[in-house]
């Protein structure tokens, strides 16, 4: 292959290319430079100038002085309300994805398309028709407000497109390997453990990638269900931004914004080829 | 070693009927070898041999027992598949002892079988290696090493050298026939391959459309076709077929050609069936004819030549030059020929067959 040509045209993309990154890039800039101004210097005005006197205080409370409502204390608690929501909500929607979509594709149970279909339609129903009708659901169960709740909504929300992932890969992987592995005397478990689970490797790490940012991100379902005890961190952000006593600290609300969003950002920024091959398999979601 | 027998087999897909009614003994120590073009059931009929496919009705039973509703594992069979089909992520050594494990046996039998196995097939330096770092025909032979250490009565072969290239798939398929020949199981495979079922069959089924249009040894099969649907599926190229009829005299009639037949039933319409082997180019043939196409293979030419309105093939074993245009004189061989019945296609006539002038 000879190298390529700078050409007018290339030259075109190229400028293209970097108007585009600067244009979603200011506001992470704004956000950044803000964050680390003192109220003082906010105040007189150049919101794009960097700082004079760099400050890490904003950051500081942030993270363990702000006030999100009634307490005081930082986003810190809503960090780790998030991670205990996450973790939980990535872990079982992939385990239960994965076995749905190896029976699906495997075993081919009677009424295997059908019950696929109705999963399906799970994945296009939008999740404000069913806050109403889990909340009953889970009051009667007695968990609503609490961490199980949360984890189960998180369960339900993600298993439509887990399955929808798991079973399109599995699709993709050879009938014979699966009828080698019968042959071999595997049941159920033990193929799904032993010739299924290791080779969905690359899928799982999709499906991780897609799960941990759709319920990191998310703050309706928190808000709902999660309860006083277990906001997540995005909630706790908006109540920080809401919660002003005096003057409004931009500074502070910068830094709690980067805070938030830094465990997506930090996804995005280490898994960018995975990422992309997880929104080309879930394109169905959009 | 075991023996399968099934009876009045029927196998539906997906509300379309594959099989019906199918009957088939195979013999312990057997290699019978299920030929067909493609869609014609043959892989159906072996995944219902292996329990992968139900069967809608009929019964099966391997090696004297009823297998008809045993799992696969349970079936005592060891199987190899056209894509290998092994664990990707597993060793070599690892992919031949699953099966062991999965059924508990204990640790120094599975060493001890994969190590004999593993000798047998030459495959000792490649225990540690992963399927990804074999060859294909590696991997073909890992499979069948798979298949061997179940130490199974029947082993299942699904076209299994159907994706090697055409020099592995001659090694393999000798490797296959001496290994039949060491470990006298019963073998049951697929094959769309006319050289593979001709070479490795002790019988040859052949199938079309889900049903089984004749079995026996590989040349009764060649050499006595029951039908016009076999004899045009064996061989390379295809058996020549002239439309005529039987005339009293026990002659085959067609326009220039008459053919006196040692025996023949008649007066009727027939098509004649003769292998291209069975057309001799000789100065004092009866018939005239012209070279249109000569293919050079070698050790023999195929001859197309235009006899009086038919196309016909020859194969000549010498080297003597031909060329198209050329004229010359043709003689067919009444001793070798078959005799088909022109509407349903079945064999008809000569000696020992079934079926009677229509």
């Amino acid at each position: 292959m000879s190298r390529r040509r700078f050409t007018p045209a290339r030259a075109g993309i190229h400028a293209f290319l970097f108007v585009a990154a600067l244009f979603f890039l200011l506001p992470l800039y704004v956000m950044l430079v803000t964050s680390l101004k003192s109220m003082d210097e906010i105040r007189a005005g150049g919101i794009l100038a960097l700082p004079l006197a760099w400050t890490v205080e904003p950051w500081r409370q942030a993270w363990s002085e702000v006030c999100t409502g009634a307490a005081c204390e930082g986003v810190r608690a809503g960090f780790w309300n998030s991670v205990a929501i996450t973790v939980p909500s990535t872990v079982l929607p992939i385990l239960v994805g994965a076995v749905n979509g190896y029976a699906l594709s495997f075993w081919r149970p009677r009424g295997a398309s059908l019950l696929f279909g109705v999963l399906l339609a799970g994945a296009f129903i939008p999740v404000q028709v069913m806050i109403y009708p889990l909340v009953r659901l889970l009051a009667g169960a007695g968990i609503f407000g609490s961490l199980p709740a949360i984890v189960l909504v998180h369960l339900i929300f993600g298993m439509p497109v887990m399955t929808l992932l798991f079973r399109n890969y599995y699709a993709s992987l050879p009938q014979e390997l699966f009828h080698a592995a019968r042959i071999d005397g595997g049941g159920f478990w033990r193929i799904f453990l032993h010739v299924v689970l290791p080779l969905s490797v690359p899928i799982i790490v999709v499906a991780a990638i897609m799960q941990v940012t759709g319920v990191w991100n998310d703050y309706i379902l928190g808000l709902v269900f999660a309860g006083r005890d277990h906001l997540p961190m995005t909630v706790q952000l908006n109540n920080v931004i809401n919660t002003t006593t005096g003057t409004r600290l931009y500074n502070v609300n910068m830094a709690a914004t980067i805070l938030t969003a830094l465990v997506p950002l930090a996804i995005y920024f280490f898994s960018g080829r995975w990422f992309v091959r997880g929104i080309a398999a879930g394109a169905v979601k959009g | 070693m075991s023996n399968v027998h099934l009876r009045k087999m029927c196998i539906t897909l997906g509300g379309k009927p594959i099989i019906r009614d199918l009957d088939l003994q195979v013999e312990p120590g057997e290699f019978l070898v299920l030929l067909g073009p493609s869609g014609c059931g043959k892989s159906t009929l072996l995944h219902a041999i292996a329990g992968l496919v139900d069967a809608s009705a009929g019964s099966i039973e391997i090696g004297g027992r009823d297998m008809t509703l045993a799992d696969p594992s349970e079936r005592g069979i060891g199987m190899v598949f056209q894509s290998y089909a092994l664990y990707p992520t597993m060793t070599v050594k690892d992919n031949m002892s699953f099966g062991l494990k999965m059924a508990g046996t204990p640790k120094a039998e599975i060493a001890r079988r994969v190590e004999r196995v593993a000798a047998m097939l030459q495959l000792e330096a490649l225990l540690a290696r992963k399927p990804a770092q074999l060859s294909g025909g590696q991997r073909q032979r890992v499979a069948i090493g798979r298949a061997l250490v179940r130490e199974a009565g029947v082993f299942l072969f699904d076209e299994p050298l159907s994706n090697l290239d055409a020099k592995l798939r001659a090694e393999l398929r000798r490797e296959l026939k001496l290994l039949h020949a060491r470990l006298g199981s019963t073998m049951i495979y697929v094959t769309h391959d006319q050289v593979e079922a001709m070479t490795l069959a002790s019988r040859i089924v052949v199938m079309q459309g889900g049903v089984v249009q004749q079995i026996g040894t590989p040349l009764e099969v060649y050499a006595r076709p029951a039908n016009r649907f076999v004899a045009g599926f064996l061989g390379a190229p295809a058996m020549n077929f002239i439309d005529g009829d039987i005339d009293a005299q026990h002659r085959f009639v067609a326009g220039a050609l008459a053919l006196p037949l040692a025996e023949a039933p008649g007066p009727c319409a027939a098509t004649l069936g003769v292998r291209p082997e069975h057309v001799h180019i000789a100065a004092d043939g009866p018939l005239a004819a012209t070279v249109t196409l000569v293919e050079p293979m070698g050790n023999h030419q195929v001859i197309w030549l235009a006899c009086d309105g038919h196309l016909l093939s020859s194969i000549v074993h010498d080297a003597a030059p031909y060329a198209p245009g050329q004229a010359l004189r043709l003689r067919i061989d009444a001793g070798q020929v078959s005799l088909f019945d022109p509407v349903q296609g079945n064999r008809i006539g000569t000696a020992g067959m079934q079926y009677a002038c229509a």
